[in-house]
């Protein structure tokens, strides 16, 4: 996993609740593999017409929003399945902060292991951002991980609540199974004395 | 005295290893249930040089991708879609563990073919990487879904990371009105709490309502917890889950299942029990539902209108209902009944079970289908059990296509798709923009519903059609 420090990029302001991740990235291209990359699928029934061309309207087809890094969002974005291609169709694509007043558990999950920060901000400050975007196409916002701090276009900047874990982890790329696989001892005693304790469930058949 | 416990804290206190400094738990997984979509999982375990820690825990099946046309892999004529049946395949033969392939009479659902076969039982910790895992919550299992990450640590540890989520109950209690079913209640709640509404939340569900239903109509609900934000959703296990479950090839036997049941019997909340959240809910208000939009919390009664953004202050929300409304090719205010349909779809998770066959039946029996309707069995086993009752002919005489067992239409990954401004009505679980092919229209509803439209061509009240005849426990 890629280390997440500090990011200043163009963010994408997308006011539309309930974005589930059949959205983000339709099934149809869960069959694709994620060494080509799958940048090109992200959101693609919203930005692409049946015959390939781009669909004007589409926030992310506008030149001003094009290199966006950051995606504010509305309340429970990435709801849905618990596919992770969402994730890496975002972070293929580019974006390293998803900001949003609520998200689908599994996708938040999904999103802090493959280097993707999910901010959870108030419904009136992520509304705030998205209209400041909206007014000032292309504007920058920053996040910092470290400081545990986010500035909108107009550079005033607030505080975000992430657990210590999650942010080590992101700041120097670790994954879970590497902290859980030194644990193995710990794991090892309690599956002996949790097996012997319920007999009964050992799979039959 | 010791403290008054949920269900929940009960099974997630039995599983708990070990604490993080964030407060997160190592938790011991006792089933990790596979399919297809687990290639990457088991990828990235292969690439990292670890095997499958516990591969007698772990069960497969082909379902996302399974052919509702054939059972032969090698005439799944789509070579990539192919390709994810055979990994599976592989990936069980080069790890040892438990797969029933498309060839296996007991293939099916994975969230069908778990209870079936005795693999999901009350108090066990059951993950698999689909979001509709909650639906094994019905038997009393603390069951979520997780992505591939999680899968590969899963197959690698037997154990996951979890931040326990906040408890919130669901009761709901009286008779049902006739022609109301488990599906609506479900979809009576998420359009309650929203479709956030229980996002962070384990939900229980409670109260005599629920007590009523048959394992089938549980699964139903705790199936589209999801779709109100909840990772979780269970019921607290009972005679009626320990009846079914008893002789089930994976469930225990002799001594060991008198033991089983006795930890079962202690696994229900505590009367005391605080949760975080109550909601209540009159079953005598819940009436046959339907989807208008394009979110599960879109649900109305059949009787009722689509609802007209005018009336909704907010810039933003008013404009995301009518680009639903505009994506489903609806009005604000017209009536729900008479809305013409173009096709239909009963199987999914949610509603695939011998009782939502059984249902739909009885409406079909002795009428004709009048636009093209699909019917997939969630399992072979579901589907010889509906041979035998007769219900494969009930539906292809009246023109039904009889597929199959797998996900199918709900999530159109296998071929079986909603062409594009098609309306269907569905009994499945999602109703997001393009989930049953891009540009699909689809309106989620029970099977005795959906199985309305189809004989009718229209939305109509399945209360008016077959007067009493569809009062069932499903």
């Amino acid at each position: 996993m890629e280390k997440f420090s500090s990011l200043d990029a163009v963010a994408l302001p997308f006011g539309v609740s309930n974005v589930d991740t059949d959205q983000i990235l339709p099934a149809r291209f869960l069959l694709k593999s994620r060494k080509d990359g799958l940048a090109k699928y992200l959101f693609h029934d919203l930005r692409f017409n049946q015959n390939g061309s781009e669909i004007d309207e589409f926030p992310l087809n506008r030149q001003a929003y094009r290199a966006a890094r950051i995606i504010v969002a509305d309340r429970n974005f990435g709801c849905g399945s618990s596919r992770e291609h969402a994730v890496w169709a975002l972070y293929d694509y580019g974006f390293r902060v998803a900001i949003a007043p609520s998200f689908g558990d599994i996708f938040s999950n999904n999103s802090y292991q493959n280097g993707l920060l999910p901010i959870v901000v108030s419904p009136a400050q992520a509304a705030a951002w998205r209209l400041q975007l909206q007014q000032a196409p292309g504007s920058q916002m920053r996040v910092d991980l470290e400081t545990q701090r986010v500035s909108g276009p107009d550079g005033i900047s607030i505080g975000f609540e992430i657990d210590s874990y999650r942010k080590r982890c992101l700041l120097n790329g670790l994954d879970d199974i590497d902290f859980t696989l030194a644990l193995a001892g710990t794991i090892d005693a309690f599956e002996k004395r949790y097996r012997s304790s319920t007999p009964w469930l050992e799979p039959y058949g | 005295m010791r403290q008054p416990t949920t269900l929940f804290d009960k099974i997630w206190s039995r599983h708990a290893i070990s604490e993080r400094e964030d407060g997160a738990t190592l938790l011991f997984i006792d089933r990790l249930l596979v399919h297809e979509g687990s290639r990457r999982s088991f990828k990235v375990l292969q690439d990292k040089g670890l095997r499958v820690r516990r591969p007698d825990c772990v069960f497969g099946t082909p379902d996302h991708y399974a052919p509702s046309t054939t059972r032969d892999v090698a005439a799944i004529d789509q070579p990539e879609r192919r390709a994810m049946v055979e990994s599976l395949s592989a990936n069980a033969e080069a790890e040892g563990f438990t797969l029933f392939g498309l060839d296996d009479p007991r293939q099916g659902i994975v969230h069908v073919i778990g209870p079936e076969q005795g693999i999901t039982l009350p108090g066990l910790t059951l993950v698999c990487g689909d979001s509709h895992t909650a639906t094994h919550g019905a038997f009393g299992a603390l069951a979520f879904g997780i992505g591939a990450s999680e899968g590969t640590h899963v197959l690698a540890t037997q154990t996951l990371w979890q931040h326990k989520p906040k408890r919130m109950r669901i009761t709901i209690d009286g008779p049902l009105h006739p022609g109301v079913v488990a599906k609506d209640i479900i979809l009576t709640i998420i359009a309650t709490i929203s479709a956030a509404g229980a996002s962070g939340y384990a939900i229980e569900y409670a109260g005599s309502t629920i007590r009523d239903l048959s394992p089938e109509g549980r699964l139903t609900i705790c199936n589209m917890s999801i779709e109100a934000g909840a990772k979780f959703g269970m019921i607290a296990p009972d005679e009626t889950i320990y009846a079914y479950l008893k002789g089930r090839p994976f469930a225990p036997r002799g001594e060991n299942w008198e033991q089983a049941v006795a930890y079962w019997r202690t696994l229900p909340s505590d009367p005391d029990a605080i949760f975080d959240h109550e909601v209540a809910l009159d079953a005598a208000r819940v009436e046959p539902m339907v989807t208008w939009g394009t979110s599960p919390e879109d649900a109305v009664p059949v009787t009722g209108s689509v609802p007209n953004p005018a009336g909704v202050s907010d810039p933003e929300r008013r404009s995301n209902m009518q680009r639903a409304l505009d994506y489903m090719g609806l009005e604000a205010g017209m009536p729900l009944a008479e809305l013409a349909f173009d096709r239909v779809f009963i199987g999914s998770c949610t509603n695939s079970r011998i009782e939502d066959l059984r249902a739909a039946s009885k409406v079909v029996s002795n009428r004709r289908a009048v636009i093209p309707s699909l019917v997939v069995p969630g399992s072979g086993t579901v589907k010889r059990q509906a041979e035998a009752e007769g219900l494969d002919r009930i539906f292809k005489d009246a023109g039904f296509e009889w597929g199959e067992a797998g996900c199918s239409m709900c999530v159109a990954m296998n071929g079986d798709l909603v062409a594009p401004r098609e309306r269907c009505a569905s009994t499945s679980n999602r109703n997001f923009i393009g989930r049953q092919g891009p540009g699909a229209r689809t309106h989620l509803m029970s099977p005795a519903m959906a199985a309305a439209v189809a004989v009718s061509g229209k939305l109509v009240d399945v209360r008016e059609l077959v007067e009493g005849a569809v009062v069932g426990k499903v």
